[in-house]
């Protein structure tokens, strides 16, 4: 008996101890081996950028000139006033602008600015006086017996970013300072709008995060017409000349986009990377028949068939072979000589004068008429010289449209100067800028947190290091971009978001993400069922009756205490 | 009130000087769905305009440009653009070309050949850069991967040198790619993995499949064709996939190419219909520098696209020897394209000097003799910008009908084929037999084989014979294969004895793949490609050496050097090898097996370690069992 008692124990300390080797090494080793390796993610950053506050800071300089303010009041005049709007977006998205405001009376130099003989003298001079920084804004007080403004204008805003305002007729004398200020006020916060930034864009450039509510038509058009922000751009110029035998059409391209183009590029250059290129396209033709009008003697295009024109032409233009960044198309169409002069018509069935329209991020595209160069018993083939000028005037209007230069209507009194040789004023430029930063935060911030989620949800996808290297990265940029837009340092914002989004984007798109590596988890059970159902079995069914067998001993040695 | 609104509509733009500003009203200017146009005059609430679709609104709208003239442009100098301006003399040309050879077989060989030069620098740094008659795409892919030659050959079916002679132009079946990368590109196999997939997508063609495994770096084969004689072999790849399908997706790339397109000129005989129904296809494109001049003082880009067909006598002919264009491409010609400086047809009469083997018509006068492979030959020319060729039909239609089918043919000097030898599934032989039908001068070749690892070539099993006898090779570059990451590189220069065939043989083992590494249908065997032999042939006629251009485009593509030998590449048949084949569900098997013998094993061990054994009392008949049962149910003491 006593050898069979101890023949039980044995195989009881057997059965216990292979339980525990298996427990105790052979599932940590399965658990080990079967593992996906997933990289360190920074989840509770990314989780904190899912609610994303952005503050937006704006320094604007007010400079009172001679004649505005009383010396006494000179020196009573505050230093700083800093006013903050908040807006709440949605749930997870807020915004703050911050308009940091410095007051000073004007120096000499700058005096001596103010007092040439026109607006834009005088702005070309104040310009040349100081350096502002990008995103900032001078306003300059003038009195209101100024001469530089013409008759009506309350305010003129300059090439860069410098604006005269002039004060109201009311105003003239015996007034307090907080009166001048809170006659200011409001006019400055217009030349805010205008020069820096307005709600309704900033919303806009959110629209990646937020799903707008549906606004009004303009506004919607407007924010759907510009490009997505990108970090490069692909300008093509395309003409077309569907007609070879009739036309040989010589276009300086080359000359016109030195001339024209690559001077506002170059101006762009902190936004976005740009490379043109052109091509000449043959027997191109476009996909609707355009009507033979009577009563213009032209043939017509109507607005209704214009969405058709394009498709058949889009085949040939081809994309870019060399990088993925978006393309932007401008085509010149030279009709062939059975059907010209020809015109698109708007549906009011009027002229367009230019004769070119634009489709919202794809491009523009141009009629350029050339019958009226040559006369009825021309002799075929005609060289024609195209007007550069005039075509590049039409594409240089649709190449703002679509990047999204704004063209937001300004305040009644507002006189606008004209811009310079580079196409684009200081100020447009920040603008876009601000908007861009914007658009790319949200962009990136929408990416980051979606791979977070989808590698949250998805279990088994194997997280290399560089993907967490690259997400880090992205976090890492979208922090500093969201802290200099606070700190207003527009330039460092726009350059950290855009390194933002190139980060997050590489991440996203990352190849190895892919890998076919999922099984569902009903394959894995059938896989490990030959093998763990009878290895697992016997060792439960052991265990149970190691149980089973001390609590009937237990309840025996009670039942011998009873 | 109305005036504001209006002032606030319209938004003045000012641009460098042209001071253009665009109305972006849309209600009065964008035009878009019809239903729009119709309601446009009745202003609408927001709420209407809330329930029409976001998708509306990418539409076209009109580009308003109210003032177009330029403040500070100079109006009168480019407004005086017309007719007599002096216009600037463009620096591309594109020339055509359509060469027609009634085959000895009864077939007919048709070769188009498409020639845009340029005289440009992709490798200068400008950004800038402006197409005319030279794609665009090829332009960019030039100038991104700093591509200095680039050869790229899509075939269907494969050229029978005994029966047709020697084509123009060479072409193994399935897809070809070999391309010299200029010497300051320094990771050359990152450029060459980027450019095949850039090239696939331009060309719609599966050379994304172009890996590490099937590219090598021959030493001597592939010598640049254009102008810079660098060669350093390591800015060489080349890489054939034999396994390729070509098809109407590809033609249309290709045919996209053209400057002309498929509108006019001798592209509109390219018809996917009529080309994929002939038994031989071939459509390439080169890329190479060449020189302008005869003293080479500017070059400029050559883009040269090629397409080879043969139409079989009896597919599409009905059994009767008639030729005509309408018959092989269901098309006749009526214009060259207007952008070419040159365009012209060649039918190749060499063998019908008194038209007694078939007759063409309608009849030209015009004849030129090209020396071609050795061999002058005669064409008639049909130059298709003169207006005298098309006939009071305006259209022309040639028409070849022959008149007896004899006539023998030159039979090619060099010829060479090749098979898989052997049997079972573990070893096998190449044979590669090259036939030198000279009859009294050998001549060298090279010989190159590109083989994929998972044929492990015994190079010590190498023999070379002829006549029976061994033929020692005067150069052999090898470079064996690495599992996974390269193949067998096997060049060799033999000398081949005149009238003669020598043969090549290696030995072979064949792998076994990974069970992921198969392809879809393993059972159809595994793609070899093709052996390449270059080699200078010697001629009966003295070559052409003179390197103008005013020759025809079919005859100047190789560059000859010497008078007395003239240059060939023979492609041989592609192999298809069977590999050993497991059974696909073998994974899920060997899991199973093996779980299960662990398991058997296991449960054992387990029993004999946890159960106690003890000696059991030998257990009771029946009958006492039964007895018991009864005597229990009784409730007296069991026996």
């Amino acid at each position: 008996m006593a050898t069979t008692e101890v023949e039980c124990r044995r195989g009881r300390l057997a059965a216990l101890s292979i339980a525990a080797v298996v427990i105790l090494v052979g599932v940590p080793l399965w658990w080990r081996t079967t593992q996906t390796y997933r990289a360190w993610l920074p989840v509770s950053q990314i989780t904190e950028l899912a609610k994303l506050q952005l503050q937006l800071s704006v320094d604007v300089e007010v400079v009172f000139a001679r004649g505005t303010v009383t010396p006494e009041q000179q020196k009573k005049i505050p230093l700083t006033r800093t006013r903050d709007e908040e807006h709440t977006v949605d749930e997870s998205t807020a915004l703050r602008y911050r308009f940091e405001t410095k007051y000073r009376t004007a120096t000499i130099m700058e005096e001596d600015a103010l007092n040439q003989l026109t607006a834009a003298e005088a702005d070309v001079s104040l310009h040349t006086l100081s350096e502002s920084l990008c995103g900032s804004l001078v306003v300059y007080v003038i009195p209101e017996s100024s001469s530089l403004l013409p008759q009506g204008g309350e305010v003129y805003i300059g090439q860069q970013r410098t604006a005269l305002l002039r004060i109201g007729a009311q105003m003239r004398v015996g007034r307090t300072l907080e009166q001048l200020l809170a006659h200011l006020e409001p006019r400055l916060k217009q030349v805010m709008q205008v020069m820096s930034f307005s709600h309704s864009d900033i919303t806009a450039a959110l629209s990646d995060r937020v799903r707008l509510s549906p606004g009004s038509k303009q506004s919607k058009a407007d924010s759907m017409r510009a490009f997505k922000s990108s970090p490069g751009y692909e300008i093509t110029f395309s003409l077309l000349n569907p007609d070879p035998k009739s036309h040989r059409l010589h276009w300086d391209i080359e000359g016109a986009v030195k001339t024209y183009v690559q001077p506002l590029l170059t101006k762009l250059a902190p936004v976005a990377n740009f490379s043109i290129d052109s091509q000449i396209l043959y027997y191109a033709v476009l996909g609707v028949n355009p009507r033979f009008d009577s009563s213009y003697n032209a043939y017509t295009l109507n607005a209704e068939s214009l969405a058709h024109v394009i498709n058949p032409v889009e085949a040939r233009l081809g994309s870019n072979a060399a990088s993925s960044n978006p393309m932007l198309n401008f085509l010149l169409y030279v009709p062939d000589v059975q059907r010209s002069p020809l015109y698109i018509h708007d549906h009011k069935k009027q002229a367009v004068p230019s004769n070119a329209f634009h489709s919202p991020r794809w491009g523009g595209i141009m009629v350029y008429n050339v019958n009226d160069y040559y006369g009825p018993d021309a002799e075929f083939p005609v060289d024609i010289n195209i007007n550069m000028a005039k075509v590049m005037g039409v594409f240089l209007a649709q190449l703002r449209l679509l990047l999204g230069v704004q063209t937001s209507s300004h305040p009644p009194g507002f006189v606008m100067a004209p811009c310079g040789n580079t196409g684009i004023a200081d100020w447009e430029l920040d603008r876009l800028m601000w908007s861009r930063s914007v658009e790319n935060i949200a962009t990136a911030t929408t990416t980051i947190t979606s791979l977070a989620q989808l590698l949250d949800q998805i279990g088994n996808i194997v997280i290399n290091d560089n993907i967490a290297e690259q997400v880090s990265s992205a976090v890492t940029s979208l922090q500093l971009a969201v802290a200099e837009l606070e700190a207003g340092n527009l330039g460092f914002a726009l350059q950290y978001s855009k390194e933002a989004i190139l980060a997050s984007e590489r991440a996203f798109f990352d190849p190895s993400l892919l890998h076919l590596l999922y099984f569902p988890d009903d394959q894995k059970f059938a896989i490990y069922i030959p093998l763990f159902l009878p290895m697992c079995v016997p060792i439960l069914l052991s265990l149970l009756k190691i149980v089973s067998e001390v609590r009937q001993k237990r309840r025996e040695k009670q039942a011998k205490k009873d | 009130m109305a005036a504001r609104r209006c002032s606030a509509s319209v938004v003045l733009l000012f641009l460098c000087g042209l001071s253009v500003f665009v109305a972006a009203n849309e209600q009065n200017t964008t035009p878009t769905g019809g239903y729009r146009a119709a309601e446009a005059d009745s202003p609408r609430t927001p709420a209407e305009a809330a329930g029409h679709p976001a998708a509306e609104d990418g539409r076209w709208e009109a580009t308003e440009v109210g003032d177009a003239a330029p403040a500070d442009a100079e109006p009168d100098e480019r407004d005086a653009s017309r007719p007599g301006t002096t216009v600037p003399q463009p620096k591309d040309d594109f020339q055509e070309e359509l060469v027609i050879r009634p085959l000895h077989s009864g077939d007919i060989y048709a070769s188009f050949q498409f020639r845009t030069l340029w005289e440009t620098d992709f490798m200068k740094g400008n950004k800038v850069s402006h197409y005319r008659l030279f794609p665009k795409s090829v332009g960019q892919v030039i100038s991104k991967f700093s591509v200095r030659e680039l050869h790229i050959s899509f075939t269907q079916g494969y050229w029978r040198t005994m029966q047709w002679g020697q084509p123009f132009l060479p072409s193994p079946p399935g897809a070809e790619l070999w391309v010299w990368f200029q010497d300051t590109v320094t990771d050359v196999d990152g450029m060459w993995k980027e450019l095949t997939n850039v090239l696939s997508g331009i060309f719609c063609a599966s050379l994304n499949f172009i890996d590490s495994t099937n590219t090598v770096q021959p030493s001597a084969s592939f010598k640049p064709l254009g102008i810079d004689n660098v060669t350093d072999h390591r800015f060489l790849r080349y890489a054939t996939l034999p396994r390729e399908i070509v098809c109407t997706e590809n033609l249309t790339p290709w045919k996209k190419l053209l400057p002309c397109g498929s509108k006019a000129g001798l592209s509109v005989l390219l018809k996917s219909e009529k080309l994929f129904h002939s038994s031989f296809h071939s459509q390439a494109v080169h890329i190479r520098p060449v020189c302008q001049d005869s003293e080479c003082k500017t070059t400029s880009w050559e883009l040269r696209q090629t397409l080879n067909v043969v139409f079989d006598l009896h597919t599409s002919g009905q059994g009767k020897r008639e030729w005509s264009l309408f018959k092989m491409f269901s098309r006749t010609l009526t214009e060259a394209c207007p952008l070419a400086s040159s365009s012209k047809i060649y039918i190749d009469i060499t063998d019908n000097p008194e038209g007694e083997l078939f007759e063409l018509t309608p009849a030209t006068p015009l004849l030129s003799q090209a020396v071609l492979m050795g061999d002058r030959r005669t064409f008639s020319v049909y130059d298709l910008t003169q207006q005298i060729t098309f006939g009071t039909m305006r259209s022309l239609n040639l028409l070849i009908r022959w008149k007896s089918s004899e006539g023998h043919m030159l039979r090619p000097l060099l010829h060479a084929e090749r098979y898989v030898a052997g049997y079972g599934l573990q070893a096998g032989e190449i044979h590669t037999l090259m036939y030198n039908n000279h009859p009294y001068r050998s001549f060298p070749v090279l010989l190159l084989d590109s083989v994929p690892w998972y044929l492990r070539l015994y190079v010590h099993t190498l023999t070379v014979t002829s006549k029976g006898k061994d033929n020692k090779p005067s150069y052999i570059h090898y470079q064996p294969s690495k599992d996974r990451e390269r193949p067998h590189l096997l060049e060799m220069l033999i000398q081949l004895p005149p009238n003669c065939v020598t043969e090549v043989t290696v030995q072979f083992e064949r792998a076994l793949l990974k069970w992921t590494e198969y392809t879809p249908d393993p059972n159809h065997g595994f793609y070899v490609g093709s052996s390449v032999v270059s080699s200078l042939v010697p001629s009966i006629v003295a070559m052409d050496t003179n390197s103008s251009l005013e020759r025809p485009l079919f005859s100047n593509f190789f560059p000859c050097k010497e008078e007395s030998s003239y240059f060939v590449r023979i492609y041989t048949e592609p192999l298809l090898v069977n590999l050993p084949t497991p059974d696909f569900s073998m994974p899920y098997n060997v899991i199973c097996l093996t779980c299960t013998v662990v398991a058997v094993g296991y449960g054992s061990l387990y029993n004999l370690l946890t159960r106690s054994f003890q000696i059991e009392e030998p257990s009771p008949g029946l009958a006492k069992r039964l007895a018991n049962i009864i005597r229990k149910m009784r409730g007296v003491q069991p026996l």
